[in-house]
């Protein structure tokens, strides 16, 4: 596999940040990514869509992206220009929607831990290191099985399976 | 080592003699869901894949549930998208207008979820059907998308939490009150990956409707599924309503199970889950005078007859709703709609100043039909009270069964039926 990675400002929020705040039902009249990606985050950080820039990554403690099926939830946040989301554990239709349409995400307790907002991290997939360069320091999550890199890789499930 | 009900399902489903929790595997569904949200995605999706026709039109349900009757333009245009969609693969089970029900209550009162059946749909609450004893879970639009041209879905077979519960519910006390209490319990990520599985001497007594509460909430503690052992109760309400065979599974004495916990349920008293998680369960006793503005009754969580039955007995008895409060009532189906007409209960709900709703999810997403002002309550028998639910972000929204929404309408704060 060739390498892949990530670098950007981190935008650092709480436990539970549920699909109802990444993109509340009122925009569900939707799946235009670009649409999405204007009210991202709006119901928790009204801010987010403003300061976030291609390339930043979000960080977040437990259980990230519990609530809906609503597959509009990553799509808003990859669109918004968000090339990961770090968390100590994500909630796991969110966790598959994110597999599926290419968003990569990874779980780190230890980096959760140590990354303070506005952080500059640098994310190798394939090894699953996170470099604080900030604070320059190393953190190691658990890589994904080798399929599921592949399909973040392609771009998103249904890409994989052609 | 013996297999839990879940891993039977899969098992057989997958063509193996056993699976086992954490091994990835690719099972056949039976039925993948739907809805007016989240088919317009998989709909694109799949179109994208090449294939023409998919995998079986008997067995994508598609239901325009969520902003029906289409609450703005960009609605109405999503629904004729699915519409059309239906209309070219000639799909059996759409659902919109005068026949469309709130899903998760439609899908087994119309007999489409048999137990044993494994099911997929794109939303979070299809995991109601594991009251029946079917492993049922919610996944994303992508995932149809996939299951609509391949009949399968990839999954992680997962760990079985058991939850067994014993004594006697007070009165008053529903399957909602437990759920919320185990949701207090554990937390919203207390089952996070796994499956709930419900069972124990109370839960031979539990009524179907209450099971579909407790299973429809698995989701709210990160569950992957909530699951029944099928028995008298479940044969009874197959019998009366399949269209086509069902299976009953059980899991093995020696199953292994990450976790198990025993529940006291004689214990439980009517609970309200706090502003803004499932999981800030409180008995109803024990909250401060809380006044409210909104009280809405149905959903899939709390929207049958049985529910409908409970909340008109004591509004009955308050003979009219507060003057304060809009009280929102949502029978979750046409069936429901008409039993409740031909019970006497719409009658009972209008005389006392309620408003009847055509069947929708609406207000329990935020999507119409009830969205809350800035520094509005609302006591809502739906599932979840996030920030922004139902309404303005400065809105609160707290979880109760039937019978403490009812009497809250009633009372114009939070309170319990006995104080009616």
């Amino acid at each position: 596999m060739s390498e892949m990675i990530l670098r950007g400002k981190v935008h650092k929020y709480g436990s539970n940040i549920n699909t109802d705040e990444i993109i509340p039902a009122r925009y569900l009249n939707t799946t235009e990514a670009a649409i999405l990606a204007k009210y991202c985050m709006e119901d928790i950080d009204k801010n987010f869509v403003k300061n976030v820039k291609q390339g930043d990554i979000i960080v977040a403690e437990n259980n990230f992206g519990c609530g809906s099926s609503r597959e509009h939830a990553p799509i808003a946040i990859k669109a918004a220009g968000v090339s990961a989301v770090i968390a100590n554990s994500f909630a796991r239709i969110f966790f598959r929607n994110s597999i599926n349409i290419g968003l990569p995400i990874l779980e780190s307790t230890e980096a959760v831990k140590a990354i303070n907002n506005s952080d500059i991290i640098e994310i190798n997939l394939n090894q699953g290191i996170i470099r604080d360069i900030t604070k320059n320091k190393i953190y190691k999550s658990q890589p994904f099985p080798e399929f599921m890199q592949e399909i973040i890789k392609s771009g998103g499930l249904l890409k994989y399976i052609k | 080592m013996g297999s839990t009900i879940t891993e039977k399902i899969l098992a057989e489903h997958c063509g193996k003699k056993v699976v086992k929790a954490g091994e990835f595997v690719e099972p056949k569904v039976d039925i993948v869901l739907s809805n007016d949200v989240t088919a317009p995605l998989a709909i694109k999706e799949f179109r994208k894949i090449g294939t023409k026709k998919i995998f079986n039109r008997n067995r994508l349900v598609l239901v325009m549930d969520h902003f029906t009757p289409n609450k703005d333009i960009l609605s109405a245009e999503h629904i004729k998208f699915v519409r059309e969609f239906a209309k070219e693969q000639k799909i059996k089970h759409y659902y919109e207008g005068g026949n469309v029900g709130v899903e998760h209550v439609l899908l087994p009162e119309k007999g489409i979820i048999a137990s044993g059946e494994v099911i997929i749909g794109a939303d979070s609450h299809t995991c109601t059907y594991g009251a029946l004893g079917a492993f049922s879970t919610g996944v994303g639009s992508t995932d149809v998308a996939a299951a609509m041209a391949t009949g399968k879905i990839w999954l992680k077979v997962p760990n079985s939490i058991k939850f067994i519960l014993k004594g006697k519910l007070g009165k008053w006390v529903s399957g909602k009150d437990i759920i919320l209490y185990i949701i207090g319990l554990i937390g919203v990520d207390g089952a996070l990956y796994n499956s709930m599985e419900f069972t124990g001497p109370l839960c031979k007594k539990l009524t179907m409707a209450n099971r579909f509460t407790i299973a429809n909430m698995a989701i709210e503690a990160g569950g992957k599924s909530g699951i029944f052992i099928p028995d008298e109760i479940t044969e009874e309400y197959m019998a009366e309503r399949r269209q086509k065979n069902y299976k009953f599974y059980t899991s093995d004495k020696d199953a292994k199970y990450i976790k198990t916990i025993e529940i006291d349920c004689s214990k439980i008293l009517p609970q309200v889950s706090m502003p803004f998680l499932p999981s800030n369960t409180k008995a109803v006793k024990n909250i401060k005078k809380t006044y409210i503005d909104q009280v809405v009754i149905g959903s899939c969580t709390n929207g049958r007859i049985e529910d409908l039955r409970i909340a008109a007995s004591i509004i009955k008895r308050g003979k009219k709703i507060n003057s304060n409060i809009r009280t929102i009532i949502i029978p979750a189906t046409p069936e429901v709609y008409s039993q409740a007409l031909n019970e006497g209960l719409l009658k009972i709900f209008t005389d006392a100043g309620a408003i009847i709703s055509a069947p929708t999810c609406g207000p329990c997403l935020g999507g119409h039909m009830g969205i809350l002002a800035s520094g509005e309550k609302c006591v809502s028998t739906t599932n979840r009270n996030f920030v922004g639910r139902m309404g303005h972000i400065k809105s609160q929204l707290f979880l109760a069964s039937p019978a403490v929404a009812a009497a809250s309408s009633i009372k114009g704060y939070i309170a319990t039926p006995d104080m009616i």
